[in-house]
């Protein structure tokens, strides 16, 4: 472990930041300011109905990071937003400076905060390239000598003399990321920038940063919320909480640690089996809200936890806010937060009046889910004659649960997904012309 | 290109040292600059007619009405030299001086998408608008030439031949002090926005300090002739146009004093410049 080389090594390192508004903003508002308290007056410069507390106070959005990458490792950095991520990685960028502690970076440092940083519409895609090659550190030769890769890697060639003004925001992101991942550094650090252009395209993104780190023994820092890219991507994963590293080591290990911060932050308890909705999330404010779902409740059970092939059971207060000819729910289930996996799109739930409760039970038939954990999101909607709906509540989600696996197979979630479908139907044939030979 | 990067170490400290002037990473990407010039030159004329025409265009517009209010109505002379020409050069030389100062001026609040993404030399920036400036007054001195064979073939100017090699002495030496000027502004902008409103009111008041569209020789006061003689741009011009039209007051020991503020203001901006850029984007 200690013989490997060091890529990054961050020691003691704060961040602090200003809260509140930093200085008047102009140097005679600050004067103002100033002249007020040499009277004793009161600031005029103050804005109104803040907490005054936080004027002038400070908060650190790194408090003491100690950590150590080395060469060639895939390291995946998540937390939830405002845990100081992003400020980890303008530091390590060199955007801003730290305010405390050292920070020691061996090799050229690739960064993709954002790409097509500098990018200038007015120019042609090729004189871009030249341009962002040399901001992010390439020399002239270098990029000539890399030319052709990055056209052929970005799909663009057709349109790489034309001004990239007239780039689809696709093409444009597709050339910048093309530019960025040529750059030969030793280490690479991105901010969810993967989160842009096709699949096709997404896809080869990420197997040009594994290659980057399995082949070329390249360092990644990669920073995400889409758990399945760290999955991917990442062979070991840091949680960062308020300012503080809280867990250093396996992914998997790291996830289901961010997964219960999140869910703890929106007041869920791990295996809770009864809800009451407020206009709090999970509530979505997106939805018109013509209905509610103001209470739910898990048959039989103490904790979430099924088996599987257990039936799912709970019962619903519905509320119509107004009068629905025919309301519908779905239900869609997600694993592990964010990967969905199947939905039931559309079941009636009648006519209501407004201002009319009905209490609902729902036998929820998901006997194919693997082991993992779930979220159950619960969308109530009405349709229109072409099938398009209107959502009126969404709860994202209605609530979690876990599932235990008595498969008979170890079940291998990286390709075979989720969901189990039922055994299909073998006949074995000895002897007929099965093929009319 | 590995080899030379793997010994690249950077050490990231939160404590700063005042001459850390950082030239050395500022050549190694000598690249970006010639493209960031380059790039400041293919986008400003993109998309209009008339193209480069237009760095022709401006001066020849405001030399023909100085001429006219300066010359024509206020009556000052230009120490025997054709009116327009001496316009001209006193324009090409000032121009570049003052874009040097109010294009830097805006560097950290400008570019602040820019710093705030991605890391490399911010100097890279303001090094590349005084090269853009350079080519400008190149181009702009194209100008000024037609006119001067002109002249010369009529006899009306002698030129002097000899001080055209302090030409590029001067450029480097307007460049610095436009650039130091600028870097100083834009560092302090980044607080406070009160000076950019002053730059273009300031730049303005100072040309007329400048002894930019009447010669130095038609002060005879003595100390109005020391507070333009105290202002370092003086000098410059004054030099300039003693080349180029072979007219000028010049005194050494002012030349020696503007050199001396310029190198000062010079390395007191990159120092400033290079504090600033640290942290700048918690405040801009």
């Amino acid at each position: 472990m200690d013989n490997r080389e060091i890529a990054i090594q961050l020691s003691g390192v704060k961040k602090r930041y200003k809260l509140g508004q930093i200085g008047g903003g102009t140097l005679t508002a600050d004067l103002q300011s100033w002249w007020a308290r040499v009277r004793g007056k009161e600031d005029p410069n103050i804005p109104l109905f803040t907490d005054q507390r936080l004027v002038g106070k400070t908060f650190m959005a790194l408090n003491g990071i100690d950590l150590t990458v080395y060469k060639g490792e895939a390291l995946g950095i998540i937390g939830r937003n405002g845990a100081g991520k992003s400020t980890m990685l303008k530091l390590l960028c060199r955007v801003t400076a730290p305010t405390e502690g050292e920070i020691d970076i061996y090799g050229r440092i690739a960064s993709m905060l954002e790409v097509g940083t500098g990018f200038n519409g007015e120019m042609t895609g090729r004189e871009n390239v030249y341009l962002n090659g040399a901001i992010l550190g390439m020399t002239k030769e270098e990029i000539d000598s890399k030319m052709e890769d990055i056209i052929e890697f970005s799909e663009v060639r057709d349109f790489i003399d034309t001004p990239v003004k007239r780039y689809s925001s696709g093409m444009f992101v597709k050339l910048a990321f093309s530019v960025a991942a040529h750059l030969d550094s030793e280490i690479m650090i991105m901010d969810e920038v993967l989160a842009v252009g096709d699949m096709a395209f997404q896809k080869k993104c990420l197997d040009k940063m594994r290659d980057a780190a399995k082949k070329e023994g390249r360092t990644v820092l990669y920073v995400s919320h889409n758990m399945n890219t760290i999955r991917r991507l990442c062979d070991r994963c840091v949680v960062l909480d308020k300012g503080k590293l809280i867990y250093d080591g396996d992914v998997e290990e790291a996830i289901e640690l961010y997964m219960r911060e999140e869910s703890a932050g929106n007041g869920w308890v791990e295996g809770q089996t009864e809800f009451r909705y407020t206009d709090a999330p999970p509530r979505s404010p997106w939805a018109i809200g013509g209905a509610r779902i103001n209470r739910l409740k898990l048959l039989d059970k103490d904790l979430a936890l099924y088996e599987t092939g257990e039936p799912i059971r709970f019962a619903l207060r519905v509320e119509g806010k107004k009068d629905f000819a025919d309301l519908r729910l779905r239900i869609e289930v997600l694993y592990g937060g964010d990967t969905p996996v199947g939905a039931v799109p559309s079941m009636s739930l009648g006519a209501f009046r407004a201002g009319q409760s009905k209490d609902i039970t729902v036998d929820f038939d998901a006997s194919g889910l693997t082991t993992g954990k779930y979220r159950v999101d619960l969308v109530l909607f009405e349709q229109d004659e072409i099938g398009t709906s209107y959502d009126q509540e969404l709860l994202l989600p209605a609530f979690r649960m876990e599932v235990k696996g008595t498969e008979d197979i170890t079940w291998n979630a990286k390709s075979w997904g989720h969901f189990r479908f039922p055994d299909a139907a073998i006949t074995i044939h000895e002897g007929t012309a099965l093929w009319n030979e | 290109m590995s080899e030379l990067a793997n010994t690249q170490h950077v050490h990231i400290s939160s404590r700063h040292r005042l001459l850390e002037l950082n030239l050395k990473e500022v050549w190694r990407y000598r690249d970006l600059i010639v493209l960031f010039t380059k790039r400041n030159f293919v986008v400003s004329y993109k998309q209009t007619i008339l193209g480069p025409a237009w760095i022709f265009l401006t001066p020849l517009f405001s030399s023909i009405v100085q001429a006219f209010v300066f010359g024509g109505i206020a009556g000052i002379k230009t120490d025997g030299v054709p009116q327009l020409l001496f316009y001209l050069c006193g324009n090409a030389v000032w121009n570049f001086f003052s874009t040097c100062l109010t294009g830097n001026a805006g560097t950290f609040t400008e570019n602040a998408y820019v710093f705030g993404k991605v890391y490399f030399p911010r100097l890279t920036t303001p090094i590349s608008n005084v090269l853009t400036n350079v080519v400008r007054f190149g181009i702009q001195m194209i100008l000024v030439m037609l006119f001067l064979v002109y002249f010369l073939a009529a006899g009306a100017v002698s030129p002097n031949w000899i001080a055209w090699l302090m030409i590029p002495v001067e450029l480097l030496h307007l460049g610095l002090l436009g650039m130091g000027c600028g870097i100083i502004v834009s560092s302090l902008t980044t607080k406070y926005r009160d000076l950019t409103v002053l730059v273009g009111f300031g730049v303005s008041l100072w040309m007329y300090l400048t002894p930019v569209v009447y010669p130095m020789s038609t002060l005879n006061v003595d100390w109005m002739r020391t507070i333009l003689m105290l202002n370092p741009v003086t000098m410059p011009v004054e030099v300039m146009r003693y080349a180029v039209l072979g007219v000028g007051t010049i005194h050494l020991g002012y030349y020696a004093l503007s050199w001396a503020v310029t190198l000062l203001v010079a390395l007191l901006g990159v120092m400033i410049f290079n504090k600033v850029e640290r942290t700048f984007m918690d405040t801009v």
